[in-house]
């Protein structure tokens, strides 16, 4: 990163200001009904935590620099100025108390976006210096060595020839030509190894030309989380490069939440030209595939089970129905959370809050959320499809004593495969 | 402004003038401030539209979230009966349909005077009541500048002051019809340099959100 002042800070806000901002700003009347969409308020009742509270810096930059009238209070010295002080106090509020799970979008009377602001405002943080240290560290290390935590390709290596013993199957790696290239998030690598070894079944039995891609293999996004377009930019190019030189049709994006906004959405944005792939969720493709009749499953899971709606993935990506009709082939006792799919609660660890460590206290009281959540159903097992919530998920459990299996949903699927091998 | 008269005279004639110039190109470069800035093209592959999951997201928002209104009942109801009190009494009054179809042209039924009339006091109320909340709910009252404050008193004014000429409660009749308004002036001039702008703006905002939420497949 290049050296952070003041003065490049409110640059990059200034140059986050778009039309949706301004139209956002001008609207908002104070109601402060986005504080009850938000979980940092909902469970603590800190009035800070309201969320359009976190775009003050942002808001001031809009007005005092967009608006004519606040040009005018500006030069007559009326306007209160976005100082390194004002952007130190924020700096939790942003980052430790903002998931950018956007569900604050959903609720606003007037239509405001706030999660769209907070992501941008973000931008304005890093490049002013004002960012936690543990982002900070994990953006480092997603340039320097390839992952947020460190991981290099020899350690998917090991994980690969682990898996390849167990089960006797292959996984491909940097096969050129291949349909699909699979991108793994580094906490699947480190602490749910499962998932490749359920992609390698699944594909195996629906007959899909996957591949992995040494050079590329790291789908989560640092950047994006801290709010640095340029280290967001030159993770997803890595990975363009890698599909590109491997000429895949398609780029599948992990169980993670904001690796699919990072691939999927941001990515185009970001490096300035749209791909010569298509990007899929992983839960889209298998989709995909039982909808074909290319993906066999056999019996059912019987235990009451529900599933923790990924932010990034839902409510922010569109992927809504293919984790409720994958379920519905292999769960008889799956029901729905009171609040679900669109208007989800997050698991309080997205948008970089568990690279953060700093947050740690604050995320796990604001768990008290989910909890009240399951509470209300009595189930025997949780179900999901980002390695990030599910860590958090499990985190948060332990934390409030409560035995609950937390299980991706990809893995679950391979565990009903028939492997019929013909 | 020796009489009553002079003054009715003055606020009907150059202070409306005024007011309304101030409103109408208030607005128009406030509105012109928003749509010029633009948005950058997004290269993403949609999942979906952009422009009607955002013109449902117009109408879609006038209704609460089922958690909002569970949790906050009182914004949403009482932001519903002011906004809806305010609108009666401005159109539906029968003198107000006259002023605007001698200026505009058009007019169509009005309401019974009672009926304005509780209508009115049923808003002042409402707005009292929301005052009050403002000023003790910890988030409002956070998040509460002068502007809030101003913005309450801008949009009160008018039906008070309306309520009072009603009624001949203060005399003459021509200074209270003046103060009335005034107020209305000044409901006008607040308008393009505060929050009072969300009346233009929202429509803007709420096609954003369900936009960009639709071009990802979502209706937001």
């Amino acid at each position: 990163m290049s050296k952070a002042t003041l003065e490049r800070g409110l640059n990059a806000l200034r140059e986050e200001i778009d039309a949706p901002v301004a139209a956002f700003f001008s609207s908002c009347v104070n109601c402060g009904l986005c504080a009850e969409a938000c979980l940092f308020y909902t469970e603590t009742g800190d009035p800070r935590y309201t969320p359009i509270n976190k775009l003050e810096p942002l808001r001031r930059i809009w007005e005092q620099e967009f608006t004519l009238w606040g040009r005018i209070k500006k030069a007559l010295g009326l306007a209160q100025p976005v100082t390194d002080e004002l952007l130190q106090e924020w700096e939790p509020l942003v980052y430790d108390a903002c998931s950018l799970c956007g569900r604050c979008s959903m609720v606003c009377p007037v239509g405001n976006d706030i999660a769209y602001m907070i992501r941008k405002e973000r931008e304005g943080f890093v490049a002013s210096g004002n960012a936690p240290e543990g982002m900070k560290g994990a953006s480092t290390r997603a340039i320097k060595v390839g992952s947020p935590m460190g991981v290099k390709f020899h350690a998917v290596q090991a994980q690969i020839r682990h898996i390849e013993a167990d089960t006797g199957l292959e996984v491909p790696v940097d096969v050129e030509g291949a349909d699909y290239l699979a991108l793994l998030s580094s906490m699947e690598i480190m602490n749910f190894p499962e998932y490749i070894e359920a992609l390698a079944r699944i594909f195996k039995q629906a007959g899909v030309s996957w591949t992995l891609c040494s050079e590329a293999f790291e789908a989560t996004n640092a950047g994006i989380q801290i709010g640095s377009s340029d280290i967001a930019a030159e993770l997803v190019e890595r990975v363009v490069k890698g599909a590109e030189k491997l000429k895949v049709k398609y780029v599948i994006s992990p169980e993670c939440g904001h690796a699919y906004t990072a691939i999927r959405w941001e990515g185009p944005n970001l490096i300035g030209r749209r791909y010569p792939f298509k990007v899929v969720h992983i839960l889209e493709l298998l989709d995909e595939l039982r909808a074909a009749g290319r993906l066999k499953t056999q019996g059912m899971d019987e235990a009451r089970l529900t599933f923790h709606d990924p932010c990034q993935i839902v409510r922010k990506g569109g992927v809504l129905e293919p984790p409720r009709n994958l379920l519905k082939q292999v769960a008889s006792n799956f029901v729905e959370m009171s609040d679900h799919r669109e208007m989800n609660w997050c698991c309080g660890g997205g948008g970089g809050v568990s690279a953060n460590e700093r947050a740690d206290e604050l995320r796990l009281k604001v768990f008290a959320r989910k909890k009240s959540q399951l509470d209300e159903l009595n189930v025997d097992k949780l179900v999901t499809a980002c390695a990030n919530c599910r860590l958090m998920l499990e985190d948060g459990l332990e934390e409030y004593r409560v035995e609950l299996p937390v299980v991706g949903l990809t893995e679950m699927l391979a565990e009903h495969l028939v492997e019929d091998n013909e | 402004m020796s009489s009553p008269i002079d003054f009715l005279l003055w606020v009907k004639g150059p202070a409306f003038d005024i007011a309304l110039a101030v409103f109408v190109i208030g607005i128009v470069v406030r509105l012109l401030e928003i749509v010029l800035l633009g948005r950058k093209q997004d290269l993403a592959e949609p999942k979906g539209e952009e422009f009607g999951p955002g013109l449902r997201t117009i109408v879609t928002r006038t209704l609460p979230e089922a958690g909002s209104f569970k949790q906050s009942p009182f914004t949403v109801i009482g932001g519903y009966i002011w906004h809806i009190g305010f609108l009666i009494c401005l159109l539906f009054f029968v003198p107000h349909i006259e002023l605007l179809h001698s200026v505009l042209g058009i007019k169509w039924p009005g309401l019974s005077n009672h009926i304005v009339d509780a209508v009115a006091v049923v808003t002042m109320a409402t707005l009292v009541a929301m005052l009050i909340d403002r000023i003790t709910h910890s988030v409002k009252r956070f998040l509460s500048g002068p502007e809030d404050y101003l913005v309450w008193l801008a949009a009160f004014l008018p039906i008070m002051t309306g309520y009072l000429a009603y009624h001949r409660v203060l005399v003459p009749y021509p200074l209270v019809l003046g103060i009335h308004i005034l107020s209305i002036e000044f409901l006008m001039v607040l308008f393009p340099f505060t929050k009072l702008m969300h009346t233009f703006t929202f429509p803007l905002a709420r096609w954003y959100n369900g936009a960009m939420a639709g071009r990802r497949g979502v209706q937001s």
